[in-house]
This record gives structure tokens, C-alpha cells and sequence, in this order.
């Protein structure tokens, strides 16, 4: 190898060396940029507290990772570049290839612990006394349904769809469903939920899959024809949410969204009689 | 074994046609070789597509009158319409996914490389395997003839879900265009499984002598597993794709439940469920990502051992870690349904199997790393790409364990934050191995070498190129970004990601730009290029034994032998600081260590 070679090896080296560094000083910098601008809605529920949490713990965990790897490979290729010397003939170490099977063994076995834990929390059956109301989706918008006086919700049946008079395809026949309110929630009205009381969303989708997703919940559930899907948490915080369809249902997917009203329990219920229906 | 396969004497002996040899030829070579032509101009059309989608996403709204002028049809008056927006995400994912990556790595590397690393004169079944890629172009007519179509091209994203996928009147993209893009998928899938096939059955009857399967390189055990993987996994996605067409056009109801209403009008079907599409379709999709992740895997252990010039570090491991993770990918592809509406239980279910697969990924990576430890590394292009595969593939890998939990994964599905983890871990990393290969063995495939300096420039504005674009992505992700949103100017919690977006769009246009320099280098140096020796990586394995391309038949009268395990480099006592495969087991010590003076004399 000659000396001009061995000169173009050492640049390539450090490039790639202050190339690996910039990454990570640059991802550690960005990051750090964009917690004040490109960061998690703030929170306002319940549920999400915990979730925020394992997601900061796992983002600690892999931002070692990557600083470590990153770190040792922009350290290797400066300091084994070529300057003439021989390869070691070494290929096999027991113990240390032991060491970096068991160590991410266990940190996953953590993270998977601690996971299925909270998993299992927030698919537990929802607390007595919640609220329960029907959202339904579909091209492209949300509908919600409340139960009405009677506490029960009226059977569904779509043969007795119709755009206008009955756009919740209820079953005429059932006194269940004559008292239920329901609301367009896209447009003129909102979901009206109760702060730091729990609330279950029981999902419909009327045409294709649709995915309820409340950000600053930290809520998402798809909604899938055919099926009642449900997901349950704690509004934390009174205020205004956006829900956002996160699955994929058609050219005007983006445009599929729908108000969250969260207030307190007094205010929920003056508004709730205003609605009853005449 | 292969001395007794008749067809080999019809390959050395007989003077083929034009068309014999170049068009429907069964050399693995010249089939490697059109498979890998065939995905680059893919890649250019997937590319412009991602064009396309940067264009809207970093400008949502504005109006482009050129391009209205070229395309009347998606651009009226120069504004993107949703339903062509959609349609070119869709195609973007699925060239790039099948049309590019699979065929790229199986098809291309695969043909070329595995009879010539094992020593055989060409694959089990030759004919099956210009079955195989004449399959491929037919796919592409198909596949293109979607843009034309009545409500143009599929716009129900690459996973296709029903019944937005499946109910004509759901969408403009799903109309004709979801038919022709489950019937080219279909034959796709078919030249896939003679691929798998071919490779499978090569590489357990067609190894030289001396080549045990734990003297394999690390490459060809790869895409042996990866064929074992795509013939287990991709007739799973041919039947659910027949399904969905017979739902389409034979009125059968296997994925639409009763009780729709699309629009105003009452669909008649009953008795399905959309999510046994969700289930069949990653039951591929799943495997699918390793089939484009476990070849690159294989190619770098090998190039970097190479540039290191030191063995390939824990070569047991690796082996163990790649059947491994092949065995695995078959039981997470429960991790893209955590909101769903699957069993909860099955959530925590795919969660242990998804984060186990996080160790033989970590094995793989701190053996790479020890590979170059106490080397002697030369930065040759494919050494770069080969590094920046590493860098990328650590990168989008980690990020997995954040969405591996389902907790977590609540808020991060469907978001940016899977765009970017994917786009790292699966097209960034294997794009890279890609071109890793290709600086590594244009050589032996065309005999004539590419120009470094071009190939260094490639790498750099490559490599910065693909972190500015994607790592960005993560932080729209954070925001709740949605993936395949037309525009996220609506939500209020997506306020403020316009100038992050304008970002991303710029870098994956100079991204695209610098992917030029590649292609003027390729067809350049096919021409002008330095002519290459035999040998000039100085390297191991058996494919650098032969001449420069290699002649139909691939050896002389003899097949090589191979006497030692692919990865001799720097041994203790040897002159050069590499042995061969096939160099004999006693080498005098300052003697001729290359196993190439046999075999000069059949050389052309």
C-alpha cells in the first residue's frame, strides 16, 4: 500500500468518523429542538400518563443504543482505517458474544414485562359508572350516539338507513333507540365527555375501516365494518380534541376529523338536557 | 451434483443465439443481471413517485403548472388531486416493496450470486428460472396499466385493506386499478415462488466439492433462508389476493361484512371480515420485510469482512441469528394490528415474539462491529455503502422496539414515526446493501470496474441525503402526524410542522438527484469502465476464482474445490493476507496462496 493511498484512507476515515459524530450530536441536538416544537400533543388523560412514560424510558434506552453504536463503528473505522499494519485473525468469542445476547435479552424482557402490564391496564374492562357512547365512522366523518334517558342504546339496523332522517340506521321498532341522541360530530356538533370521569367508546365503521385516534389521549382504535370495537380512558383536562382518522379510507382521508368537548360533569349534564329531543 | 445436470453441456458447448443469450436466456448470470436492469428502472419510476408525494406533502395545495401540463390527469390545472396523491403513495410502496427491493435482491444478487459462490455451473432448474423472470415484465405492464385505467392507479395504500380495497365504489382507486394491481401482485408472486424454488433446491444439491453448508458465506446463507421464507410466506398473500378478486368480481364475500352502506347505497355482500385480509396479508408482510432485510444482511457480513480484511466475527451466530430471525418473522405479524380490533392477548403475544427478535438483530450488529475491530479497513464504495448500511440499520432497528409495544404503539401507529422507522431499517439499509453489492460485484458481472470517485460522491450525499430526509419523519411522528394524509394543514395538532415538512421534501429531492451520479457511473463504467481482473477485492470466496464476467457454465472443464471456510483473511502464516476458498489446504508459506493457478489455463 503506498503512502498516497494510506493519506486518502486517513481522510475517508475521519470523514466518516466526524460524519457518525455530527449524526449524533445532530439527533441528540434535534431532538432536543424538538421537544419544544415537534413533540407529543400535551397530555389530557389519564391513561396516557403511564404510556408516556414507558415511551421515554424505551427513548432512553434506544437513544444509548444509538449513541453507543454509532459511537463505536465512527471509533473503529477511524482507528483500524488502513495504515498498513495486518488484521488480527480473530473471529470468535464466546463470552462476548454471550454478553450481547443476554444484555438485550433482558432489557427486552423488561420492556415486554412492563409493557404487557400497562397493555393489560388499559384493555381491562372499563370502571363502573362510565360513560359509555357510540362513535361511528365513515366516509369521511364521525357520528356519535348517546344512549338517552333510558341508559340503553336502540338496535341497529341498516336496512333503515337513510341519509337525513336516519343516518344511524336505528331500527324504528325498538323503544331502546328511541331516545338516543345523535350527533354529527364532524360538523355542526362534538363529543361531549366528562372530565376525570372514565368514558367507554364503543366503534362502528359504516363503509370501510376507519381508525379513531384522539392525540392527546393517546387513544387510537380502528374501527372495522362488521365488528364493535371498543377502547376506554380518562379525559384528565377540560378543553377542545381533535379526533383524527388514522387508517387510510378513501381521497378525502385527511380531512376526516372530530371535536372532543371534555367539561365538567354540571356543564355535561345542562348541555346533555338541552339535547334531549323534543 | 452438478457435473451430471445435462444442460450444463449445452451451456459450454453450444454457440448460442442473441436472443438465446441475452433475452430468453437460462444463464443465472444473464437472468441476475435482467432482473437487477429490470428493478433499477423500477426504482427510477418508485423514486419519482416518492417525488410526487414530497411535492404535496412539503407544499400542500400549491399548484404546479408544468407539471398540470404533463400530467392533465392526476395535476388538473397543476394541483395534486387526492385520488392520484393516494394512488402514488400506494405505487410508491408497492415497486418499491416487490417491485424493486425483492426482485432486486432475490432476483438480481441471488441469480447472479448463488450458483457462483457454491461452485455450480448455474441453478437446479435454468428454464424454471427464465420462467421466473419472465414473469417479471408482464407483472410491470400490468402493474403500469393501473395509471390508466378509469379512476387511475390503486389508491388503498400497499396493504390494500378491505373493504376500501375490495368495493369499487369505495374510492377511484379502487376501481379497475385495485383489480390490476391484485393481478399483477399475483404474478409477481408466482415468478417469486420459481425464484425461492430454484435458489432452495440449488443451494442444498448444487454445492461444489468441499462446500459444506457451514463453509457457506454469509450471503448465500441468507438468501437460502430468505427463499425458504418467501415460498413459505408469499402463497399466503397470492390466496388472499385471489380472495379479494373473487370478492371483487365473482360477488364472494370473504372480506365485507353485511350491513355496509358505502356513500348512500346499501352494499350486498354478507358474512366476511376485514380483518382476515389484516391477518393473511401480514402473515406475508411480515416475512416479506426480512426477505428485504436477511440478503443485505448477508452481502455486508461479507463485504465488510472483505474491506476489513479480517474473518467475518462469530460466522456461528451469524448463521444461527439468520435462521433465527427467519423463524421469528413468522409469528409477529401481529405487531401491525394492535389497534385492530384483534384479541388484546394476542397484542401481548406479538409483542414478546417481536422484541425477541431484537437480540439476534443485536448479535448481528456488535458482530459487524467486531468485525472491523483490529482490521485493516480500506474504504472502497462498497465498503462505505456497507458502513452506512450498518449506521442505517441500527438506526431504523432501535426505533422498532419503541413501536414493538403496544402500549406505545397505540399513539404511534399510522404515524411518521413508522414511516421512518421503516423506511430506515428496510429500504434505507437494504438499498444500501444493494449498492454495497453492486460496487462489489459490477466487477464480476460485467468485468470492468466503476469509478470510486463517483462512487464516494454517491455515498456521501446518499448517506446524508437518507438521514435528512427520514430522520426528521420521527418528529412528525412525535406530533401525530398521520401516514397517507393528503395534507396535515387541517389538524390542529399538526400546526407548525410546515417548515419540518418543506425540510424533508428538499433533502429527498437532492436524495433523488444524487442517485444520478450512480447511474451515469453504472452505464458509464459498463463501457468505459477499467477492466477487471479476476480477483480484485482480493477476496475469498469462489465467484472470484472464475474470469471476469464468467463464461456461460461459470468454470473450466474442472469445478473448483473448495478446502476452507469463506472467511480466510490476514490468516497467521499465509504471504497474502487472504486464502481461498478453493486454495489447497497445505500452503507453503510464501507460496502462491491463490487457488486461481489451476484454473488460469480455462480462463478465456
Amino acid at each position: 500500500m503506498t503512502t498516497s493511498d494510506q493519506g486518502a484512507s486517513r481522510r475517508t476515515a475521519a470523514a466518516l468518523g466526524v460524519a457518525l459524530g455530527l449524526l449524533v450530536a445532530g439527533a441528540v441536538a434535534a431532538t432536543l429542538v424538538a421537544r419544544g416544537r415537534w413533540w407529543l400533543p400535551p397530555l389530557a388523560s389519564l391513561q396516557g400518563r403511564p404510556v408516556d412514560r414507558l415511551f421515554l424510558v424505551t427513548l432512553a434506552i434506544i437513544s444509548a443504543a444509538f449513541i453507543l453504536v454509532q459511537g463505536l463503528l465512527a471509533l473503529f473505522v477511524w482507528l483500524y482505517r488502513d495504515r498498513g499494519q495486518r488484521a488480527s485473525y480473530w473471529h470468535e468469542h464466546r463470552a462476548l458474544e454471550l454478553t450481547y445476547t443476554i444484555i438485550p435479552a433482558i432489557v427486552m424482557t423488561g420492556l415486554t414485562v412492563t409493557a404487557a402490564g400497562l397493555w393489560a391496564r388499559i384493555h381491562s374492562a372499563p370502571p363502573p359508572g362510565a360513560l359509555v357512547v357510540e362513535v361511528r365512522a365513515e366516509q369521511f366523518g364521525w357520528k356519535a350516539r348517546y344512549p338517552g334517558p333510558d341508559g340503553r342504546f336502540g338496535r341497529l339496523d341498516p336496512r333503515f338507513f337513510s341519509p337525513r332522517q336516519n343516518p344511524f340506521a336505528l331500527d324504528p321498532t325498538d323503544p331502546a333507540g328511541r331516545d338516543d341522541l345523535v350527533l354529527d360530530i364532524s360538523t355542526a356538533a362534538a363529543l361531549h365527555l366528562v372530565v376525570n370521569r372514565p368514558v367507554e367508546v364503543r366503534l362502528r365503521a359504516k363503509d370501510v375501516v376507519h381508525s379513531f385516534f384522539v392525540p392527546a389521549f393517546r387513544v387510537k382504535q380502528d374501527a372495522v365494518p362488521g365488528m364493535v370495537t371498543s377502547t376506554w380512558f380518562t379525559p384528565s383536562r377540560t378543553g377542545t380534541f381533535e379526533i383524527a382518522c388514522a387508517e387510510l379510507c378513501g381521497p378525502l382521508h385527511y380531512v376526516m376529523r372530530g371535536r372532543i368537548v371534555v367539561q365538567t360533569q354540571e356543564e355535561f349534564d345542562a348541555w346533555l338536557a338541552a339535547q334531549a329531543r323534543p | 451434483m452438478a457435473h451430471a445436470i445435462p444442460h450444463v453441456e449445452a451451456h459450454t458447448a453450444a454457440e448460442l443465439s442473441f436472443w438465446r443469450r441475452y433475452i430468453f436466456s437460462q444463464d443465472h448470470k444473464v437472468i441476475g443481471i435482467q432482473y437487477a436492469l429490470t428493478s433499477m428502472a423500477m426504482a427510477i419510476l418508485g423514486g419519482l413517485l416518492a417525488i410526487f408525494i414530497r411535492l404535496q406533502l412539503g407544499w400542500p395545495g400549491r399548484s404546479w403548472p408544468l407539471l398540470g401540463r404533463l400530467f392533465p390527469g392526476g395535476m388538473p390545472e397543476g394541483q395534486m388531486s387526492q385520488a392520484f396523491y393516494l394512488a402514488a403513495v400506494t405505487m410508491h410502496g408497492t415497486i418499491m416493496i416487490f417491485f424493486v427491493l425483492t426482485t432486486l435482491l432475490t432476483g438480481g444478487f441471488g441469480n447472479f450470486l448463488i450458483p457462483l459462490m457454491i461452485g455450480a455451473r448455474d441453478m437446479a432448474f435454468p428454464f424454471l428460472n427464465m420462467l421466473s423472470y419472465w414473469l417479471y415484465p408482464p407483472a410491470i405492464v400490468v402493474l403500469l396499466a393501473s395509471f390508466f385505467v378509469s379512476g387511475g392507479a390503486a389508491g388503498g395504500g400497499w396493504t390494500a385493506y378491505p373493504p376500501l380495497s375490495a368495493l369499487p365504489q369505495a374510492a377511484p382507486g379502487s376501481g379497475p386499478g385495485q383489480t390490476l394491481w391484485l393481478v399483477a401482485l399475483a404474478i409477481l408472486i408466482v415468478a417469486f415462488l420459481f425464484g425461492s424454488l430454484n435458489y432452495i433446491t440449488t443451494v442444498l444439491q448444487l454445492r461444489t466439492r468441499g462446500m459444506s453448508m457451514l463453509r457457506l458465506p454469509l450471503t448465500v446463507w441468507a438468501l437460502f433462508v430468505t427463499a425458504i421464507l418467501a415460498l413459505l410466506a408469499f402463497p399466503v398473500l397470492l390466496a388472499a389476493a385471489i380472495m379479494l378478486l373473487f370478492d371483487r368480481l365473482g360477488g364472494t364475500s370473504f372480506f365485507i361484512p353485511a350491513g355496509l352502506v358505502v356513500g348512500t347505497t346499501p352494499v350486498d355482500h354478507a358474512g366476511g371480515n376485514p380483518l382476515l385480509w389484516q391477518h393473511l396479508f401480514w402473515f406475508l408482510g411480515h416475512p416479506e420485510v426480512y426477505v428485504l432485510i436477511l440478503p443485505p444482511m448477508g452481502m455486508v457480513s461479507d463485504i465488510l469482512a472483505n474491506n476489513a480484511r479480517k474473518p467475518i466475527f462469530g460466522y456461528r451466530f451469524m448463521v444461527g441469528s439468520i435462521v433465527a430471525i427467519a423463524f421469528l418473522s413468522f409469528l409477529v405479524w401481529g405487531h401491525h394490528m394492535y389497534t385492530s380490533g384483534m384479541h388484546p392477548l394476542l397484542g401481548t403475544a406479538f409483542m414478546t415474539t417481536t422484541l425477541v427478535i431484537a437480540v439476534p438483530s443485536a448479535i448481528k450488529t456488535f458482530n459487524w462491529l467486531a468485525t472491523l475491530w483490529r482490521g485493516k479497513i480500506r474504504f472502497t464504495s462498497a465498503m462505505l455503502f456497507a458502513l452506512g448500511f450498518l449506521s442505517l440499520f441500527v438506526t431504523g432497528g432501535l426505533t422498532g422496539i419503541v413501536l414493538a409495544q403496544p402500549p406505545v404503539d397505540i399513539y404511534f401507529h399510522d404515524t411518521f414515526f413508522v414511516v421512518a422507522h421503516f423506511h430506515f431499517v428496510m429500504a434505507s439499509a437494504a438499498i444500501f446493501a444493494a449498492f454495497a453489492g453492486t460496487y462489489y460485484w459490477f466487477p464480476k458481472m460485467f468485468g470492468r470496474m466503476l469509478d470510486e470517485r463517483l462512487g464516494r460522491w454517491h455515498f456521501w450525499l446518499t448517506f446524508a441525503g437518507i438521514y435528512a430526509t427520514f430522520f426528521p419523519m420521527h418528529y412528525a411522528g412525535f406530533m401525530g402526524m398521520m401516514r397517507r394524509i393528503y395534507s396535515p394543514q387541517l389538524y390542529a395538532h399538526l400546526q407548525g410542522l410546515a417548515p419540518l415538512n418543506v425540510f424533508v421534501s428538499l433533502a429527498a429531492f437532492v436524495l433523488f438527484a444524487a442517485q444520478f451520479i450512480f447511474l451515469y457511473n453504472f452505464f458509464r463504467s459498463l463501457f468505459r469502465g477499467a477492466r477487471a481482473e479476476r480477483n480484485p477485492w482480493g477476496a475469498t470466496t469462489l465467484e472470484w476464482t472464475t474470469p471476469s464476467p464468467p463464461p456461460h457454465g461459470n468454470w473450466g472443464p474442472a469445478l473448483p474445490v473448495v478446502h476452507r471456510w469463506a472467511y480466510d483473511y490476514s490468516p497467521p502464516g499465509a504471504a497474502e493476507d487472504f486464502l481461498p476458498q478453493a486454495a489447497p489446504l497445505a500452503v507453503p508459506v510464501g507460496g502462491e496462496p491463490a487457488g486461481s493457478g489451476g484454473d488460469e489455463q480455462h480462463g478465456r
